[in-house]
């Protein structure tokens, strides 16, 4: 019953359609593709131009294997995964395909597989379509055999069924054809599996590459957000430099101007006083946010000049010695340059130091490391789950950098990191 | 006293012509960049000039650059540099080996009219002027032991630094025959040789603190 059941099922003839519709794609793929590509390396001696060409060919090949994951899952119900999108979809990239694009894992097994699709599919389709109409033909024989052209079935005019001999061949050719008709529904369903197969292998990441791909373009992708971050905190700190601090230095300065003309009229000379006051003390505040936002020296100068004014406004004594012979990029430095910064402000709120120690050494190398150590001799106890602490080893941390604090009871407190520069 | 100014900000630059106007002196060029400012020290040969470190076209230090090509080109022009933040290495290479004639002050001292001339007319004739804010992380920073000064010692030697005379000096902390006193004290218990003239002081301390 389940192999008649076959014959009507929709399973069946999902994968018949799949295999005929395959055919029909096959032809178009295979010829854009192969021409595509003979052309583009043929091209390619005369001076590169065969690249675009190449670039257009991986661009289509990346879409027909789109198209073919949609077909394989909406007739067969076959899904797989994609290979990650290229992040670098700029027009330039869709002309010129850079190199690890050309020779990729994911472009060659999509072109393979466009070209792959024609000779795969003559064949699930050839097969199909000769048990199926075998069988049919086979079959129904019995019913129309006297129809036929004098003396019946022949082949190249020699009669297939002569004399007493035709009933059994009747009989046989019907057994035949059922059988054949019998198996054309299993077959039909094995060979779209196998294509199945065939598809994932050649369009899909294997298990793992998959993985391992997210993983580079997660590191990729936060990288660049640490670098916006970044910048955009230069940016704020620019902003403020050009805009609210000019305003508020010339505000005071008319102030100051108002001031000294004033001099007579009690009064009024009071209140001006009074905002001239206040309009230094907005500059004062406005230049300590502007130093945790981003500190300008930093950018201008580097880790060593920067440090050594944290160092010097540091109410306890800071020993500093910094050896970073060549500068690391922004990312690295500012978060070193606040990594410095937190631990002195705790040293000063907290820890009842005399004197801090900050050694800062090592930079861009292959696979150089940036290391910092900020020892006092306080009372120890920080908390390393605290806000400022842990915001600060998230900060480390998003830069693949690691952080350590030591600080028992009673001191003393040794806080290190190590940040990779590459 | 002729004065050139370099400040990119065009509400500032405005600010500081008409400050020094009223205080008398003339303002003999202005300029919103380093290079035309070169140009304009070299046309006119002021007596002083007031520069701020960040300006176009690359928003970093190139008024503290241009302030160190005028102090070694045209030793006696005098230059004040202004900036929005101070930080000790900008002062030390600023006065690398020669404080005389060179100035560096946060901005907002300009707003401190009278403070702010006395500095510029210090600069003009060949003396200095350090912001306090650099000189408290220059005595932090400082390559030699000061525990040996007692608190107005330290008092004394931060305004020395500054660039301030010993009649300012006195009118800022103490009498004057007592500001001789300390003063000597301070140079016997740092080991430096005894100095009569200001700015001959300025340079032992300065020396003393590690800056040249």
């Amino acid at each position: 019953m389940s192999l008649l059941r076959g014959l009507v099922s929709a399973r069946t003839w999902l994968a018949f359609t799949h295999h005929v519709a395959g055919l029909v794609l096959a032809i178009v793929s295979f010829t854009l593709v192969v021409t595509g590509l003979a052309l583009g390396v043929g091209l390619l001696p005369l001076a590169l131009a065969g690249l675009p060409v190449l670039g257009l060919t991986t661009r289509f090949a990346d879409g027909f294997a789109a198209v073919e994951r949609a077909r394989f899952a909406l007739l067969l119900g076959a899904e797989f995964t994609a290979w990650p999108a290229d992040p670098d979809r700029t027009y330039r990239a869709l002309v010129i395909p850079r190199r690890r694009t050309l020779f990729g894992r994911a472009t060659w097994g999509r072109q393979a597989y466009a070209m792959l699709r024609l000779p795969v599919s003559c064949v699930t389709v050839t097969l199909t379509q000769a048990f199926w109409a075998v069988g049919v033909t086979l079959l129904t024989l019995p019913l129309y055999w006297r129809h036929l052209p004098p003396g019946g079935p022949s082949v190249n005019g020699n009669l297939l069924i002569t004399g007493a001999g035709v009933t059994p061949a009747l009989w046989a050719s019907g057994i035949i054809g059922l059988i054949l008709l019998l198996a054309a529904p299993p077959l039909t369903r094995g060979l779209a599996a196998a294509d199945a197969a065939l598809a994932r292998g050649l369009l899909s990441p294997p298990r793992g590459a998959a993985l391992k791909a997210r993983v580079t373009q997660l590191e990729v992708s936060r990288e660049r957000v640490v670098d916006a971050a970044g910048a955009e905190r230069r940016r704020i700190e620019r902003d403020l430099h050009d805009g609210a601090q000019q305003r508020l230095v010339a505000l005071a300065m008319e102030l100051g101007r108002a001031k000294a003309k004033l001099a007579d009229d009690d009064a009024a000379a009071a209140l001006v006083d009074q905002a001239h006051t206040h309009a230094k003390a907005a500059l004062a505040e406005l230049r300590d946010l502007v130093r945790g936002v981003h500190p300008p020296v930093l950018t201008d100068r580097g880790l060593d000049a920067a440090l050594s004014g944290l160092a010097a406004r540091c109410p306890v004594p800071v020993d500093l010695q910094v050896d970073v012979p060549v500068r690391p990029r922004p990312a690295v430095e500012a978060v070193a340059y606040f990594t410095v910064a937190e631990a002195l402000t705790n040293v000063a709120k907290h820890s009842r130091a005399t004197h801090v120690r900050v050694i800062v050494d090592g930079g861009p190398a292959p696979a150089g490391t940036l290391n910092l150590v900020i020892s006092d001799d306080g009372i120890g106890g920080a908390d390393p789950s605290s806000a400022g602490l842990r915001g600060l080893a998230d900060r480390i941390e998003g830069i693949d950098g690691a952080l350590s604090v030591e600080s028992p009871p009673g001191g003393p407190t040794i806080i290190s990191a190590v940040i990779p520069c590459a | 006293m002729r004065v050139a100014i370099a400040e990119d900000s065009v509400l500032l630059r405005k600010g500081l012509t008409l400050l020094l106007q009223e205080a008398g002196h003339e303002v003999v060029a202005t300029a919103g960049e380093g290079e035309s400012f070169l140009r304009a020290v070299a046309d006119t040969r002021p007596d002083a000039c007031v520069v701020d470190v960040r300006m176009p076209p690359t928003f970093t230090d190139e008024g503290l650059r241009a302030a160190i090509l005028v102090r070694d080109q045209w030793p006696d022009v005098g230059v004040l540099v202004l900036s929005q933040w101070v930080e000790e290495r900008y002062a030390t290479e600023l006065i690398a080996g020669r404080p005389h004639g060179v100035g560096y002050l946060l901005k907002d001292r300009v707003a401190d009219v009278a403070e702010f001339l006395d500095a510029l007319n210090r600069v003009a004739t060949g003396g200095s002027a350090l912001d306090p804010e650099v000189v408290a992380q220059l005595l932090a920073r400082s390559r030699h032991p000061l525990g040996d000064l007692s608190p107005r010692e330290r008092e004394v030697l931060a305004l020395m630094a500054e660039g301030r005379s010993n009649g300012a000096i006195a009118v800022a902390l103490v009498g004057p025959g007592a500001v001789e006193k300390h003063i000597n004290s301070i140079f016997t218990r740092l080991g430096l040789a005894p100095a009569e003239r200001d700015h001959r002081r300025v340079l032992a301390v300065l020396t003393y603190l590690g800056t040249s």
